[in-house]
């Protein structure tokens, strides 16, 4: 059986290649500044909400080509995501594979996966199948939320963009706001991709990237 | 997997290559007609600038207005990332409170034109309370005093084709601007900040003020502004110094 369409697998590794490069980009822009604010501005000499404990990098050269880089990886990102999400919605993949079914929801169902999780289990063949409760979930927070969200919190630091939309910043409450915002909410993207990367590894590393790569958990040989 | 068909997929998606190749060749000129084309749109972050400068100039056709402030949001800190120029010439000229200074206005214009300072601080001005963000994620809210580059466009005649104007300030961070932005309300050549004088290290005699692009975009220390059609000939043609050391000529996000 087919476990991930051809559109899926080709969106995943680009998605993946423009993500590390959004992230390793972003470090590169945050490093000049690894300070967060609340409210509209926010520089030296004002009260911040908190300072990562990391060096003020100025002089690298690392920020103004991480720029580049971060614009150009976001809109990798944006086209290749509506490809997923137009297609993926036509072919009812988020439907079927991504929205909770209703055998999921039952409490006695969400106890013994988070059971089940909670001692390392790995999942029997069968549940390999497909998706579970918490990757459904996590799936469409990533997709329905946190990314989007990743693009209007960056949009709100565009002062050409909210000159246009003003909305987009002041929704935040200011610059400052949205970038501290922007920060968290790629912590959490990170973290979706440490723990996702846990599980390829907990559940059979060689398996699911044969499937991320040809479309299927089996090789050639021992399907025909 | 049958041969002939992936024959066939080799063939078909070489021939998407090809069109998807000569297409952004189209795009790029149709682009550059409408002054949709940022001058450093080449190599391979080129592109993510080019869709950025495009998308965001289409956006902005709107003549959308940067957001103004109440003057009780002015912030109480300005800082200063990078002081006036170690320069003996323009020591001198702050030395002089800037009597000696003139601004250099030519380029495609029918009368090129020499500004002292006092004359510039004649001429209609307009305060604006607006925020002003570094690129390295502060940023502060001020008022800024000036007079409107367009106003300084029309009075020396820019012609109605020029696409750009280029600014030389007394440092070698030069830089240039679309027209669309030169002749935005906004856009001042401020000489006041908070009601006083610009001091020297935020940009005396005058800086540019434009508020929809990033704080490097606002250049400080003026000397000569050129009204061009085209900057392949200016600089390494990039537009701006800004690329030489990595960034963008753009600098809306």
């Amino acid at each position: 059986m087919q476990r991930h369409s051809a559109l899926v697998r080709a969106t995943h590794w680009i998605h993946a290649a423009s993500f590390i490069a959004l992230v390793l980009s972003g470090i590169a822009i945050l490093l000049a500044y690894p300070r967060m604010h609340w409210g509209k501005t926010g520089t030296v000499g004002m009260p911040s909400l908190f300072d990562l404990p990391l060096p003020f990098v100025l002089d690298l050269g690392i920020r103004g080509p991480g720029r580049y880089l971060h614009f150009l990886a976001a809109w990798v990102t944006l086209f290749t995501g509506l490809v997923y999400l137009i297609s993926e919605l036509h072919t009812r993949h988020v439907r079927k594979d991504l929205l909770p079914r209703r055998s999921d929801l039952g409490l006695q169902s969400i106890r013994k996966l988070v059971l089940n999780h909670l001692r390392f289990r790995r999942p029997t063949e069968e549940e390999a199948q497909t998706y579970n409760l918490l990757q459904r979930l996590s799936y469409l927070g990533v997709v329905f939320v946190l990314l989007p969200f990743m693009f209007v919190s960056g949009f709100a630091m565009s002062p050409a963009i909210v000159s246009v939309f003003p909305i987009v910043e002041t929704m935040f409450g200011g610059r400052q706001t949205a970038r501290t915002l922007h920060f968290f909410a790629a912590d959490l993207l990170v973290l979706f991709l440490v723990v996702h990367v846990a599980m390829v590894i907990l559940s059979g590393f060689v398996k699911r990237c044969r499937a991320m790569i040809t479309g299927y958990a089996t090789p050639r040989k021992a399907r025909s | 997997m049958n041969d002939k068909v992936s024959r066939r997929k080799i063939i078909t998606t070489g021939l998407a290559a090809v069109a998807g190749v000569s297409g952004l060749g189209v795009a790029a000129t149709i682009a550059d007609r409408y002054g949709l084309l940022a001058p450093d749109h080449q190599g391979v972050c080129g592109v993510g600038e080019a869709l950025t400068y495009g998308a965001q100039r289409l956006l902005m056709a709107s003549h959308s207005l940067a957001r103004e402030f109440g003057r009780s949001e002015i912030s109480k800190v300005h800082p200063v990332n990078h002081e006036h120029p170690d320069y003996d010439p323009y020591k001198r000229l702050l030395y002089g409170k800037f009597a000696d200074w003139r601004l250099y206005v030519d380029g495609m214009v029918a009368r090129p034109a020499a500004f002292s300072l006092d004359g510039l601080k004649r001429m209609p001005f307009r305060s604006q309370i607006t925020e002003l963000a570094c690129e390295e994620g502060w940023s502060y809210i001020a008022e800024w005093t000036g007079v409107q580059l367009s106003y300084i466009l029309n009075l020396v005649g820019a012609s109605a084709k020029a696409k750009w104007v280029v600014l030389y300030p007394f440092n070698d961070f030069w830089g240039s601007i679309d027209m669309p932005e030169a002749l935005h309300p906004q856009t001042l050549l401020a000489f006041g900040m908070n009601g006083e004088d610009l001091t020297a290290d935020h940009g005396a005699p005058v800086r540019l003020r434009i508020p929809r692009q990033l704080g490097y975009k606002n250049l400080k220390f003026l000397a000569r502004i050129s009204v061009v059609d085209s900057l392949k000939n200016v600089g390494d043609g990039n537009g701006s110094a800004a690329p030489e050391i990595g960034y963008s000529w753009y600098g809306g996000i």
